[in-house]
């Protein structure tokens, strides 16, 4: 924490407690953290993941107690006993299931804060790196609750996800046999996959508070990008953003709720409710929406080992961001020409995510033959994912390096608070006023 | 050797060293001791290896129909192939393929018609459809691979032709799986 601890015990038995476990200076100095005062609605997603974690954990207790993780068994105690017969089961495991999608919709939203306004640039690397393994943290214990109901898509997604590993030179095939625990996707993979998906969210759960650590030592960055130069440029965090974030959790909730109560099946597949059948492959294999930009990347690839080391380094793109991107200023409010590039790269990503939910023979205009360049025509849904998935590579390899170097940025202000004073008006250039006008 | 504690130069490794030594090996060595159950135990259990080959009555089969059936849970294609996929098979021998294979050695002698082959894609897993892709033989649905009538890899992500199991003939209508 930075500063002197402002709490001071007013009766005997906090004073007490204050020599012998100071948990309630603790959480008073959390309270009263100094926060920069001009954080906009995009910095109320840790907020926001915070409730998604907590809900996904209670949810998620709840539903063990009436989960059956048996290949004979976990079907049924999904869709029949949860569903129909659990007192509530439908309202507990609506929230559980549609609560996936809500924290990575949240999620995401909150990395793309972080690239926009620069979160992981120098003294906050290590920040954005702890940010970075709870998304493949988060990935990996979705990925094994979506397995657990058993369904079609459950199984066959399992064993292309737990195939993608055997891709590996050398030890692939061993490491998928291992979290097989057999020749194939059976009992023993759900077994554990169950056993992990319970596991993980408390390894995420510590990582969060990690995470939480690693952001209170710099602090948080804020809309300008310009560091915390004085008291006066902070407010305490309660009660000025626990009411912010409360509020934005209120909004979230609506959608939450617009999903759980009114399109409790807008994220599930047809193919989910139709029992595991080890002998049937779906016609059309998705991934969950969150997922889809890595499976059209794969998919881009007409190489097995290339295909998953695209898919790993679209991830690990992410990890490396803070040294590729070696520009001064923080904030993409004075970058112009990042920003485009950085729009692009959502667009970008957003053409990917459509690329992946199509089949894989798929067309962009149907019908239409242009001519065929290695292996694929180019009016073909796999082109279309190769241009993007370039663009995607490019972003992170090629453009922003070359910004960092290259950009001619505009003036950035002298505190964090001279744009929140001014409105504008005052202000050297012209371009902190459009910033304004975002934010 | 008692006096090696107390011994002038440092370079020479003392008692404290050896027992340094010794105790971090040991504990190596057990922390290694402790965490391979923990993880072999993920492998296949004993019951789950000890799934036995299965036998198959190829009258199921009429000319030019395929089967799934199930071995050691993984399924397995049985195809019974017509004189035109078998042709367009040979045909393709010295075509420019990924994982060079003849059709001959796709098959058991004097059965050609007969092909039977892991239906587990070699790319994700995932079972082709038969009838689907430009090479008359299967289309995986998950990520486009296309193989031709000897199940040989032609085209998109997969690195294998589908891989053959081990089996025999034990008369002209069955087969012997494992």
């Amino acid at each position: 924490m930075s500063g002197p601890s402002k709490y001071e015990p007013k009766t005997g038995i906090e004073r007490w407690l204050d020599s012998r476990l100071p948990i309630i200076r603790f959480g008073a100095d959390l309270l009263d953290y100094p926060t920069p005062r001009n954080l906009n609605y995009w910095w109320t997603f840790g907020g926001i993941l915070s409730f998604c974690l907590v809900a996904q954990i209670v949810t998620g207790i709840v539903l063990a107690m009436h989960y059956d993780p048996s290949g004979a068994g976990a079907f049924i105690s999904v869709e029949q006993h949860i569903m129909r017969d659990v007192n509530y089961g439908w309202l507990i495991r609506g929230i559980h299931a549609n609560g996936a999608s809500m924290f990575f919709l949240a999620v995401y939203l909150h990395i793309l804060r972080g690239i926009y306004y620069g979160s992981y640039k120098t003294p906050r690397e290590v920040l954005w790196l702890l940010g970075c393994i709870i998304y493949v943290l988060m990935m990996a214990t979705a990925f094994m609750g979506y397995v657990l109901p058993w369904g079609q898509m459950s199984f066959w997604g399992a064993k292309v996800i737990t195939n993608l590993l055997g891709a590996i030179p050398v030890v692939g095939p061993g490491i998928t046999t291992l979290l097989w625990g057999g020749f194939a996707v059976d009992d023993p993979t759900l077994n554990r996959f169950f056993s992990l998906h319970y596991l993980l969210p408390f390894v995420i759960a510590a990582v969060v508070a990690l995470h939480v650590w690693a952001l209170h030592v710099p602090g948080n960055n804020n809309p300008t990008g310009v560091a915390v130069k004085s008291k006066s440029d902070t407010l305490a965090f309660h009660p000025y953003y626990t009411v912010k974030d409360g509020f934005a959790v209120s909004l979230f909730l609506i959608l939450f709720a617009v999903f759980v109560f009114f399109l409790p099946d807008a994220f599930l597949k047809t193919d989910n409710m139709i029992p595991a059948n080890p002998l049937v492959t779906p016609p059309h294999i998705v991934p969950e929406w969150y997922l889809l930009p890595f499976y059209a990347i794969l998919r881009a690839i007409p190489d097995k080992l290339m295909g998953v080391l695209a898919l790993g380094g679209a991830i690990a793109c992410l990890f490396a961001l803070p040294w590729l991107d070696t520009s001064k200023v923080r904030s993409m409010r004075y970058r112009p020409k990042a920003r485009i590039f950085f729009f692009v790269w959502i667009v970008a990503a957003l053409i990917l995510g459509w690329c992946g939910s199509q089949e894989p023979d798929g067309q962009l205009f149907p019908g239409v033959t242009t001519f065929n360049l290695i292996d694929y025509d180019l009016n073909s849904v796999t082109w279309i994912s190769r241009f993007a998935a370039i663009y995607y590579f490019a972003y992170f390899l090629v453009i922003t390096p070359l910004l960092s170097w290259r950009e001619k940025t505009l003036p950035v202000p002298d505190s964090l608070y001279t744009p929140v004073l001014s409105h504008g008006a005052a202000t050297p250039a012209g371009a902190v006023a459009a910033a304004e006008k975002k934010g | 050797m008692a006096d090696a504690l107390t011994h002038p130069d440092a370079a020479e490794p003392s008692r404290r060293d050896f027992i340094n030594i010794l105790a971090t090996s040991a504990t190596v060595g057990a922390a290694v001791a402790v965490a391979w159950p923990l993880i072999d135990q993920m492998n296949p259990a004993a019951d789950t290896l000890a799934l036995a080959s299965i036998e198959f009555d190829l009258t199921k089969v009429a000319l030019g129909q395929e089967v799934t059936i199930s071995w050691r849970k993984q399924p397995v294609f049985v195809r019974h192939r017509t004189p035109a996929e078998i042709a367009r098979a040979k045909a393709d021998d010295n075509a420019s393929l990924k994982d060079p294979a003849t059709d001959a050695s796709r098959v058991k002698p004097g059965h050609e018609e007969w092909l039977i082959v892991l239906a587990s894609c070699t790319h994700l897993g995932c079972i082709p459809t038969f009838g689907g892709g430009e090479y008359g033989g299967w289309l995986c649905p998950c990520h486009g691979s296309v193989y031709d009538t000897a199940a040989r890899i032609r085209k998109g992500p997969a690195p294998k032709n589908l891989y053959l199991p081990d089996y025999a003939f034990l008369s002209d209508t069955k087969v012997k799986i494992g």
